[in-house]
């Protein structure tokens, strides 16, 4: 009896039998990681659904308006959308070699890349925060609002080319521009204090090669949001040629 | 049971390479104008560069076949909401492009 309640019960292999990490529903830390990898490759699927309806709608009203989209997207900075691409896809870098790190056991090099990845996901967020006060600054000061590109009554259209298109359907371009940014934005502020944790856990010696589950799952979540930027970057900032 | 697989560092490098190298190809396309091609080229490159994240950041390639069915499953069922979307707003009797001036 006292062998069936024992963490991992009678299917565990020998070696793992009342392993700490090992809770007792599963038959071996092997079986354990892979239920907890696939909980959130469907937590993932789910997000990719989230996120395309937003997709879904720029695809409709980019259809309808190409000309706007086309001035609102000649408007945004393609050169700082590249670097901030690089920056982020430098994160997916350093996260992957931290999760590395953690399956071969070595805590003080997961702590420094998981820390490279919080700096660059930061330098991410605080560009964004930059190019956000551009389009917002000008719409605080009430009255005349000249280059607000915020959607509203204070919408100035006059700073883009928009050749004829009403500046209306503009205001439907920086609609999804906030939209998608903004929720790809909000992630990131929720991954980052996620990472901090496991940077955390993992420096007071948490993780183990054969138990580092934790790191690899906000691996895959942090992946998954570079992944979302990554078509942003083109369909937001590169609309027809420059 | 998988055994479980720790990539070379080397093989992420090369990915982060490839990632950068495609993001400055994205780029270099914006600068012709190959008409409707320029949206062509841009999602390729897009989903050629999720598709290294996927296969190589996030283990997809060394991960059991239930996780590339959760995967494909996600795909499939965005495609579905595009397409269904867009049986609706293409099948009106007025052309896109005019419904809005």
């Amino acid at each position: 009896m006292a062998e069936l309640l024992a963490p991992g019960g009678p299917g565990a292999p020998a070696s793992e039998r009342g392993h700490e990490a090992l809770q007792h529903h599963f038959a071996s830390l092997d079986q354990q990681r892979e239920a907890a990898a696939l909980g959130m490759w469907v937590f993932i699927a789910q997000e990719v659904l989230f996120f395309g309806g937003l997709f879904v709608a720029y695809t409709v009203y980019r259809g309808m308006y190409p000309a706007a989209f086309a001035a609102g997207s000649h408007h945004l900075s393609w050169k700082i959308g590249f670097a901030n691409t690089l920056v982020l896809i430098g994160s997916s870098f350093t996260m992957a070699l931290g999760v590395r790190s953690a399956a071969i056991g070595k805590s003080r090099r997961v702590v420094g890349f998981l820390l490279a990845t919080i700096l660059l996901g930061s330098v991410f967020l605080g560009v964004k925060y930059f190019e956000y006060g551009e389009k917002i600054r000008p719409c605080l000061g009430g009255g005349h609002h000249a280059g607000c590109l915020v959607p509203g009554d204070g919408f100035d259209p006059s700073t883009l080319h928009l050749e004829g298109a009403p500046g209306r359907e503009a205001q439907i371009f920086f609609s999804l521009y906030f939209a998608m940014t903004g929720l790809h934005a909000l992630h990131m502020i929720i991954g980052i204090p996620i990472i901090g944790t496991i940077a955390f856990l993992a420096g007071k010696g948490r993780y183990r090669p054969e138990y580092h589950t934790p790191v690899e799952l906000v691996g895959l979540y942090w992946h998954f949001v570079d992944i979302i930027w990554v078509f942003l970057f083109p369909l937001l900032y590169l609309i027809g040629a420059h | 049971m998988s055994e479980h697989k720790v990539v070379s560092w080397k093989v992420y490098l090369a990915v982060f390479l490839a990632l950068c190298a495609l993001t400055v190809v994205t780029v270099e396309v914006t600068g012709h104008d190959f008409g409707p091609f320029n949206l062509i080229v841009a999602l390729g490159v897009a989903i050629t560069k999720a598709t290294l994240i996927v296969l190589y950041f996030m283990h997809a390639r060394y991960s059991p076949r239930l996780t590339g069915l959760v995967i494909a499953s996600s795909v499939a069922f965005f495609v579905i909401l595009v397409f269904l979307t867009l049986t609706d707003y293409l099948s009106r009797p007025w052309p896109l492009a005019a419904a809005g001036s």
